[in-house]
């Protein structure tokens, strides 16, 4: 049967929606205001009115919803600040499900600790650790996704099945002792590990490239977490050992021992669970720091490609400034990643477009610099399993720009929509993956390990 | 008539008080006694009693709490404290030094048919 005030709620419901996009009124709030709605309502219909009319009077008669919530503003100032209740108070009571929460996570942190601490005391050999210590959290932050997003056997199989061969082929394969292929496989294990916990994050859905950019801003969020709780933890720590020295109590070895093992992993897991639960109530820190850093970014740029070039011969660049160019790229590609992330697909060009297609374009140039320099030194050198890496990680790099920075023209002139340049991201964001898992699967064979 | 903005926002809140100082009310039914009382002369934007009420609530004058309204929705009663009793009694006690200060200055400005005519 047809509710004959069917039309009335559907009213009331959007109105709802409508208010809870305040931030200075609270669920509660809402809850009390359309109590009061549905009072006057009733009261009109009692004088006679229809459903639409008495909506549309109680509606005036509540009020300038800018103005009311202004009021509210006022009142509850706090609202526009603290909006982070890790353990909110459901509106209808059951408070459990949400403790529930807290304690997996600080379950599943305290394991990860428990992890790296007995990894760390069965392998012995330090190369072995290195290439292991992803291996050692991962599970449990994938944990933690799996739990919250309800994972079903194929999605498991899914994570577990490249978990599975990625922990062999690091444990089977009898690198030797200094060699340059451990230490690439050990670099690049991280980034298979995050791009499984991509997997972990989107739920299996991998296909979509709405839930693989959410998942772009989960890392640059977390990053940013990460970081403010070391920094907290670092303060503590540094205020516990100067304390205690003057006690004349030797805190270091207990520090190295037992409170970095389990507060480095387990601060992951934490953080990964702060964005979950922020994600819907504070403005994402990364897009604004993106914001600062591009023109800052594009001017450093620019300073380096002046330098390079008066520099003269490209042979003469050594090794350790190559990785530093590739650590400059790589900022790059997140401050395009993180500024893409945040950005209103619909919105015209803006200068800050502009801006950022001359920081891709600088980036480029200094991409090509870099390349030129590596071909030479492999040239005149010869190859070696870390000048391919690095060589491959430029190529794919090149790609990522030089097709961002085509389709990002094509967008100014306003040839192509921005969502393509938005796609063009995410689609590429696995290449990265693909190149890291080739360089530890491939490459420890193919130079004789 | 309609009262001016500001005298409905001064004598907002010892209205308030006084009205739940004779029972628990939920907002909407506040709002309906306060047009009661004033025959429909004091309209309040209905919106802003909510945060007038949530500020006493903060300033302790006024607790409230959630119950169910008649067709088993959620709804807020408040009720008025020790305090807020107080507060009522010191406003009480304002309003009506301002009210005899404004009916004897009335009394003596208020204007007698026979001196209007000796201005003339």
């Amino acid at each position: 049967m047809m509710d004959p005030h069917a039309e009335l709620e559907a009213q009331i419901d959007r109105w709802r929606g409508y208010v809870q996009r305040n931030q200075a009124i609270s669920p509660a709030d809402v809850d009390e205001l359309e109590d009061h709605l549905r009072g006057q309502i009733a009261d009109r219909q009692a004088t006679g009115l229809d459903d639409e009319e008495a909506f549309l009077v109680a509606i005036k008669r509540l009020g300038n919803l800018d103005a009311v919530s202004r009021e509210f503003a006022r009142e509850h100032s706090e609202r526009l600040w603290k909006q982070l209740v890790l353990v909110p108070e459901g509106s209808d009571g059951g408070s459990a499900p949400r403790w529930r929460e807290l304690a997996i996570v600080l379950a599943l942190a305290v394991g990860a600790g428990a992890a790296v601490k007995a990894g760390s005391a069965w392998i012995g050999d330090d190369a072995a650790l290195t290439r292991n210590l992803g291996l050692f959290f991962f599970p449990f932050l994938a944990a933690y996704f799996a739990w919250k997003r309800r994972f079903n056997g194929a999605t498991t199989a899914m994570l577990l099945i490249p978990f599975a061969v990625l922990a062999v082929v690091l444990n089977v394969y009898p690198f030797s002792a200094g060699g340059s292929t451990g230490m690439l496989a050990a670099l690049h294990a991280p980034v298979v590990l995050w791009l499984l916990a991509g997997l972990a994050y989107v739920g299996g859905r991998w296909r979509s490239d709405k839930r693989r950019m959410d998942f772009v801003r989960f890392t640059g969020e977390l990053a940013v977490y990460y970081t403010l709780l070391a920094l907290g933890g670092g303060v503590l720590i540094a205020l516990t050992l100067a304390t205690l020295r003057i006690l004349g109590t030797d805190f270091v070895p207990v520090l190295d021992n037992w409170i970095l093992p389990f507060a480095v992993p387990g601060a992951l897991v934490v953080a990964a669970w702060l964005v979950e639960a922020k994600q819907h109530v504070v403005e994402n820190i990364a897009p604004v720091l993106t914001r600062v850093f591009t023109p800052l970014t594009i001017v450093m740029l620019l300073g380096l490609l002046a330098v390079l070039a008066a520099a003269g011969g490209f042979v003469t660049i050594d090794r350790n400034l190559l990785i530093l160019m590739d650590a400059i790229l790589l900022l790059v590609l997140c401050l395009l990643l993180y500024s893409i992330s945040a950005r209103d697909p619909l919105a015209p060009a803006s200068l800050f477009d502009t801006l950022q297609l001359v920081l891709v374009l600088a980036a480029l140039a200094v991409d090509a610099v870099m390349l030129a320099a590596m071909l030479a030194r492999i040239a005149e050198f010869g190859s070696s399993p870390n000048k391919i890496a690095a060589l491959g990680l430029n190529l794919l790099l090149l790609v990522h720009l030089v097709r961002a920075s085509w389709l990002a023209v094509g967008f100014l002139r306003g040839r192509r929509p921005f969502a393509a340049l938005e796609r063009w991201q995410t689609q590429y964001l696995p290449a990265y993956g693909a190149w890291a898992a080739v360089v530890i699967v491939a490459f420890p064979p193919l130079f004789g390990f | 008539m309609r009262i001016d903005k500001d005298l409905v926002a001064a004598s907002a809140t010892p209205l308030v008080l006084g009205i739940l100082s004779e029972g628990d009310l939920y907002g909407y039914a506040i709002l309906k006694r306060v047009s009661e009382l004033s025959g429909g002369g004091m309209q309040w934007t209905d919106g802003m009693l909510y945060p007038l009420l949530h500020r006493l609530e903060r300033l302790g004058y006024v607790s409230a709490s959630w119950g169910t309204s008649e067709t088993g929705r959620r709804r807020k009663h408040y009720a008025i404290t020790p305090s807020g009793r107080d507060a009522l009694a010191e406003r009480q006690q304002q309003w009506t030094v301002v009210a005899e200060a404004l009916r004897q200055v009335w009394r003596s400005t208020q204007p007698s048919p026979g001196a209007v005519e000796g201005w003339a």
